[in-house]
């Protein structure tokens, strides 16, 4: 096997205004991190070849596609959230991509303006923007917001001013007249796609985008069913990472290769192949989504001798638990599917939010979890919040329950680790 | 022979433990190398078995022949040593604050830690002494001779100690605000203990449990009696040690 490299493309990066002379340090500090954190774990499935080279070409590869797309008269979309439809980006035969917003890296770009004292994944993501540091930010047409936070709502009104911005109104309720402003802002988003192509999107192309986006949840599901077999045949880390190469990746390639690493698990699972010992504490971690290269907890956890077994979390089954009902006969129809499929969405910026309680424990059940960590990010109110409910509803039912708040710096990892470690000296007595 | 050995933020215990007793123990600043104090330390004692535990605990590991445990595992065997009935411990060390809740059988039921922040901590304490120009025995020895407190609001290291320059500045004396600032430490913590629920067995460890004054305030606010060990910095290494008794026992049952 040849050595693991992020690839460089300087020219692809000057022709996209990056600041080129800071990023070219960037893919060496990428492949060192991936190299210990991920090329170092033993026994892995030989089908995370293809994840591997997603990661390898990051700044590179996926970018030529998302800029020849453009060129095509194509629209390419960045998003924060997994309100946004991608079906109706990919139904206009363009790109959605979810942006950067998980290194610490581009914290201080941030801080230059906005306040030091909100969600990390916002500040991380709008200094990818400000520093021109993320090459997904500079080749996106426009970036789609959405109001499922304060701080992500009041910042898109400071983006708008370096790239072009939409905001989307999530609900924060689920009454039947939220549910009416749901389905109008998704007929807005769906005219804001149609305006680059210049055509509008049409009855057959949303159906075979609804089935194309569905196939990726479903092999998703398949995936996730399969790792939650003691011993587990993928890690933890393997897993989220597959999760977040989700947002990025061409996604009939993306199930294709799923696919193929299911088969190999399937395999593994008949020969009795772990990547860890069946007697390995199992954890399930809930809570805010893990943006690339996010890895902070599952590393700790993972290196602590337990294994993550299900990420309860957007970067995880919150995007792919559910589908879209392909049956529809008119476009109407299928927006109206589209929404309903949406509004089950259970993200803790609704209220009440009490099917996420419930579908937690259910998860909890399925993934023959020992214990949960719920992962709250710095500043985030609604999880935070959220996790007292989630705390009684474990101690209800005797699971052992931690919750952790953290940001992407380096100087808590002591503590967590001996946080982490005390749980699981908790769950195995 | 078996020995625990506690690598904290500030300070590094060592524990022995012969035929079930203690036979020896110290406690030492902790040096740029941590690891290499611990090792001597080691080598001098020559156990048939040894436990690290605190933040150095897999660094000493990468070094010489021990088993690892937390610090809550360990804070729970030490405590249950000197008390063998008690529920909640109140742990407070250079660093970390945490609250242990134990089963009746002695089992970590639950635990809290404070989040990244040096608020409620050994550390906050002496920052702030420093800033009043006393050492840790004397900044303690003022707060207790004293009853006026003015409240600190700001618990953030950083924003208390400018809290404590205006005040200094205001012409209060310094025995006052160093009342005033054990006070908001104890609020604090009392805060922590009262999350995870306490009955009247409650245990004091770590270095902090070494200042009077400050159990004397935990006790009036959480109204209750501490319970304090004769040594609570070694809480942790004696639980180590306990661990190594019981991992030797294991191996070699008849010993």
């Amino acid at each position: 096997m040849s050595v693991f490299e992020v690839k460089s493309d300087p020219q692809l990066w000057e022709k996209l205004g990056m600041d080129v002379a800071r990023f070219t340090g960037m893919p060496a500090m990428l492949t060192q991190a991936y190299t210990n954190i991920f090329l170092a774990q033993q026994n892995r499935p030989a089908k995370m070849a293809y994840f591997d080279s997603m990661v390898e070409n990051i700044h590179t590869g996926r970018i030529h596609e998302l800029v020849a797309a453009k060129e095509a008269g194509k629209p390419v979309i960045g998003t924060f959230c997994v309100y946004v439809p991608e079906e109706l980006v990919v139904a206009a035969g363009g790109i959605c991509v979810g942006l950067c917003g998980g290194a610490q890296g581009s914290i201080a770009d941030a801080e230059k303006i906005l306040p030091r004292n909100i969600c990390p994944m916002v500040k991380s993501a709008f200094g990818f923007k400000v520093g021109k540091i993320c090459p997904y930010f500079q080749a996106v047409d426009f970036v789609y917001g959405e109001t499922t936070c304060d701080a992500k709502k009041k910042t898109w009104e400071l983006l708008d001013q370096y790239v072009p911005t939409h905001v989307m109104e999530i609900p924060q309720m689920k009454r039947e007249k939220d549910k009416a402003l749901w389905l109008d802002e998704v007929k807005d988003f769906k005219v804001a796609v149609d305006k680059i192509t210049g055509q509008e999107t049409g009855f057959d192309q949303i159906a075979e985008a609804i089935v194309t986006i569905n196939a990726k949840r479903k092999a998703l599901q398949r995936l996730n069913n399969l790792r939650h077999h003691n011993p587990s045949p993928i890690s933890g880390k393997d897993m989220l990472l597959i999760e977040q190469i989700a947002f990025y990746d061409e996604p009939k390639c993306f199930v294709e290769q799923v696919n193929a690493l299911c088969d190999e698990l399937e395999e593994r699972i008949k020969q009795g192949i772990g990547v860890a010992p069946a007697s390995a504490a199992r954890i399930m971690v809930s809570g805010t989504p893990m943006a690339l290269p996010n890895w902070k907890l599952h590393n700790i956890i993972e290196t602590s001798g337990a294994i993550v077994v299900n990420e309860e979390s957007c970067i995880g089954t919150r995007y792919y638990k559910d589908l879209i009902d392909e049956g529809s006969a008119s476009v109407e129809q299928q927006l109206e599917r589209l929404t309903e499929r949406y509004m089950k969405i259970d993200c803790s910026c609704f209220t009440p939010n009490t099917e996420r309680i419930e579908q937690v424990l259910k998860e909890y059940e399925q993934s023959g979890a020992e214990g949960i960590i719920d992962y709250c990010l710095q500043f985030c109110h609604t999880y935070n919040i959220e996790a007292v409910k989630l705390r009684q509803a474990c101690e209800e039912r005797g699971i052992p329950f931690m919750a952790i708040e953290s940001d992407y710096s380096p100087d808590d990892v002591g503590q967590l680790k001996t946080r982490v470690e005390a749980f699981i000296e908790q769950i195995k007595g | 022979m078996k020995v625990g050995i506690d690598l904290g933020s500030r300070t590094i215990k060592l524990v022995a433990l012969t035929q079930g007793a203690i036979s020896f123990h110290t406690v030492l600043e902790s040096s740029f190398e941590p690891h290499r104090q611990a090792l001597q330390l080691l080598e001098q004692q020559r156990p048939v078995r040894a436990v690290a535990t605190g933040y150095g605990r897999h660094l000493v590991q990468q070094h010489a022949e021990v088993d690892v445990i937390t610090e809550i595992k360990a804070h729970a065997m030490g405590a249950r040593y000197f008390f063998p009935t008690c529920r909640t411990i109140l742990d407070v060390g250079g660093q970390d604050s945490k609250v242990i809740a134990l089963t009746v059988d002695g089992k970590v039921q639950s635990f809290q830690m404070n989040d990244k922040c040096a608020a409620g901590t050994g550390r906050f304490l002496e920052m702030m002494a420093v800033s009043l120009g006393y050492s840790m025995a004397q900044f303690s020895e003022a707060a207790a001779g004293i009853e006026q407190a003015t409240p600190i609001n700001s618990m953030c290291a950083v924003f208390a100690e400018s809290e404590v320059v205006s005040l200094k500045n205001s012409g209060m004396p310094p025995a006052e605000i160093a009342r005033s600032v054990c006070l908001a430490v104890v609020n604090r913590l009392a805060t922590m203990v009262r999350k995870a629920g306490y009955s009247d067995h409650l245990v004091f460890t770590g270095g902090v449990a070494n200042s009077p004054v400050m159990v004397s305030l935990l006790q009036q606010e959480l109204g209750v009696p501490i319970l304090v060990p004769d040594y609570p910095s070694i809480t942790g290494a004696l639980g180590a040690a306990l661990q190594a008794e019981l991992l030797h026992h294991c191996d070699s049952p008849a010993a």
